[in-house]
């Protein structure tokens, strides 16, 4: 867990399959100010790699990610060149 | 040290001048614009296979990257305007079909059958909460994924470039080799 970093904005993306989580992080992202940090709901257990793979392609900085009982949690910051 | 430092230090050992090379390497193929480029045929026109060159296409635009889709053959069934229908799933000569029986194609060339098999199919992806094809055309849409009907194919199955949604670009093969040639990420679906 990881209570000290500060939300700006929360996707929740649960029950979404591939590719809606991540479609729904990049729509989230796009208004998102640089620095500010993202937190992702999601259930599709394939966001496990594609939530690191689209964060790592757009430049974009991975801070956390765990799990809630069923629910994968991330944390993504905005990154000033993303 | 900067590289223009280094350069004309007489320090400068041969590990230097290799991390160096690496360095300006691995910054060149961050840039590389080919990177950023995906380039897709879509040439199968039945509702499993509509999925792919649209999955595939909204999360390569999602990260980054410049995406086209060739709509070819069949595969203009997904950017019809009537693709709610047109879009069917075929369960003959379809042995990877989930059934709940097995079946001989002697059952499943039935008439009627194509129609059952598209309704499960239907059923099984809003059970899990597959967004649908609708769906999906809009997200590309939004992310700027450039669709592209292959206007050979459409004079020959007799469309105009009405019959199709919003959005649609039209071309041919030229037009689809010009950006699959600067593109990395090419896939015939």
């Amino acid at each position: 867990m990881t209570p000290d970093i500060h939300v700006d904005e929360v996707v929740d993306a649960r029950d979404l399959m591939c590719p809606m989580p991540v479609l729904a992080t990049t729509k989230a992202m796009r208004r998102l100010a640089p620095n500010h940090v993202l937190k992702v709901l999601a259930t599709d257990r394939g966001a496990l790699s594609d939530i690191p793979a689209w964060v790592e392609d757009t430049g974009n900085e991975l801070l956390s990610s765990h799990t809630d009982g069923d629910i994968l949690v991330f944390l993504i910051r905005k990154t000033e060149e993303a | 040290m900067t590289l223009e430092e280094q350069a004309t230090s007489p320090g400068l050992t041969e590990v230097d001048v290799r991390r160096i090379v690496g360095e300006e390497i691995d910054r060149a193929f961050a840039r590389n614009p080919a990177a950023r480029r995906a380039a897709l045929i879509a040439s199968k026109g039945t509702l499993d296979w509509a999925y792919p060159p649209l999955i595939l296409s909204t999360a390569a635009a999602a990260a980054g990257m410049r995406t086209s889709v060739f709509f070819t053959f069949y595969g203009l069934n997904i950017i019809h305007k009537d693709f709610e229908h047109k879009l069917k799933i075929s369960p003959v000569g379809n042995p990877a079909l989930p059934m709940p029986v097995p079946m001989p194609d002697l059952v499943t060339a039935m008439p009627g059958m194509v129609s059952i098999a598209t309704r499960m199919m239907r059923s099984r992806f809003s059970k899990h909460n597959v967004a649908s094809i609708g769906t999906l055309l809009d997200e590309a849409r939004d992310l700027g994924v450039r669709l592209i009907g292959c206007q050979m194919t459409i004079d020959v199955f007799g469309y105009s470039p009405d019959d199709f949604i919003e959005g649609v670009e039209f071309g041919g093969a030229a037009a689809f080799m010009s950006e699959a040639r600067k593109a990395h990420v090419t896939m015939f679906i």
